[in-house]
């Protein structure tokens, strides 16, 4: 594709960086990412990968926007309660930048669909909040070699890494299983504070657009963890681990595995 | 001994196993939480079995949820 005086105006800024040029913008114009979940850590991620004019956007939520959603959805706004989230992020995305097409899918991802879904894209970010979509996204991400951003927030906190699938850390080669239910406190019980997911969500865009361009240096085999009380940053180096249940030497996990949803994350 | 946990020199008594370190640090529940020694992930099952040695480096790697409805 060659870019129109109006794309060059428009990603005057980007072109101009030497990382990115009149090429690279052409490449982020033809990739494809997936956004699992409109959310916190969704809703940063999708403006920023559209205003950067990446040309698909995938989302996939099955959820509607509620009104405590909007202290960190910032995609959606007060007069989309009650909407589908996937289409009030079209809508926005739309409004955004009409380059981009964006493709809703107003359904849960489980083991039915996943693989299905990720198939037509370059990169996926998982803005999900719960562990079995965490490990679901993981396992389908590993199993047919898409690569992708996981993301994790509480309260001040979070932690991201990127996973290059049999070549850095799946995020089961850290955490092998999901977490007994109830260990720990999700957001619903805990709280977060809106700033922290929209800083972990645009780290996640920002991953997304560097694998587009082939750029830089991924947070692959890098878990970064921030403490936003503290504003402190620290990065945690980790191995693809040789006894990982889905991309180890020996795999036990060659299936999706839908596991139970916590009671305590349930919607009520 | 010398050990650097979670990226920390710290002085610690003894030579205790993983699951003690646990209970030192004050993390109550250690199904919260993934341990790396040296690099290594260990398995649950090991956490009472391995002992933490001289300039050992150990991370704990804590479960963290997500964006959140």
């Amino acid at each position: 594709m060659k870019l129109n005086d109006e794309q060059i105006e428009r990603y005057g800024r980007n072109i101009i960086l030497k990382e990115v040029g009149g090429s690279g913008q052409e490449r982020l114009l033809e990739s494809k990412v997936l956004i699992i979940g409109a959310g916190g850590l969704g809703s940063p991620a999708a403006l920023y990968l559209a205003a950067a004019g990446v040309g698909t956007i995938g989302i996939v939520d099955g959820d509607r926007v509620d009104l405590s959603n909007l202290q960190r959805q910032i995609i959606h706004f007060t007069g989309d309660v009650g909407e589908r989230k996937t289409e009030s992020a079209k809508e926005k995305i739309e409004f955004l930048n009409p380059d981009v097409r964006v493709k809703t899918y107003d359904e849960i991802a489980t083991s039915n669909n996943i693989l299905d879904i990720i198939h037509d894209y370059d990169f996926i970010v998982d803005g999900t909040d719960n562990f079995p979509a965490k490990f679901l996204i993981n396992d389908a991400c590993v199993m047919s070699g898409r690569p992708f951003s996981h993301a994790g927030i509480l309260m001040f906190y979070g932690q991201t890494i990127t996973v290059l699938p049999h070549e850095s850390a799946c995020f089961r080669c850290l955490f092998l299983g999901p977490p007994p239910p109830g260990s720990v406190p999700s957001c619903r019980e805990a709280g977060i504070l809106g700033g922290v997911a929209g800083l972990f969500g645009t780290i996640q865009a920002v991953e997304a657009l560097k694998y587009i361009l082939g750029t830089g240096g991924l947070l692959a085999g890098r878990l970064l963890t921030v403490d936003t009380l503290t504003m402190s940053f620290r990065e945690i180096k980790v191995k693809k681990n040789p006894r990982c249940p889905v991309c180890g030497e020996n795999p036990a996990i060659t299936s999706l595995v839908d596991y139970e949803q916590e009671a305590c994350n349930l919607k009520i | 001994m010398i050990a650097i946990v979670n990226g920390e020199m710290e002085e610690i008594d003894g030579n205790p196993s993983i699951l003690e370190l646990l209970a030192i640090k004050n993390v109550e529940r250690p199904d919260m939480v993934s341990v790396e020694l040296n690099g290594v992930i260990l398995k649950r099952n090991e956490f009472g079995s391995v002992k933490l040695n001289e300039n050992d480096a150990i991370e704990f790697l804590y479960f963290m949820g997500g964006g959140f409805n």
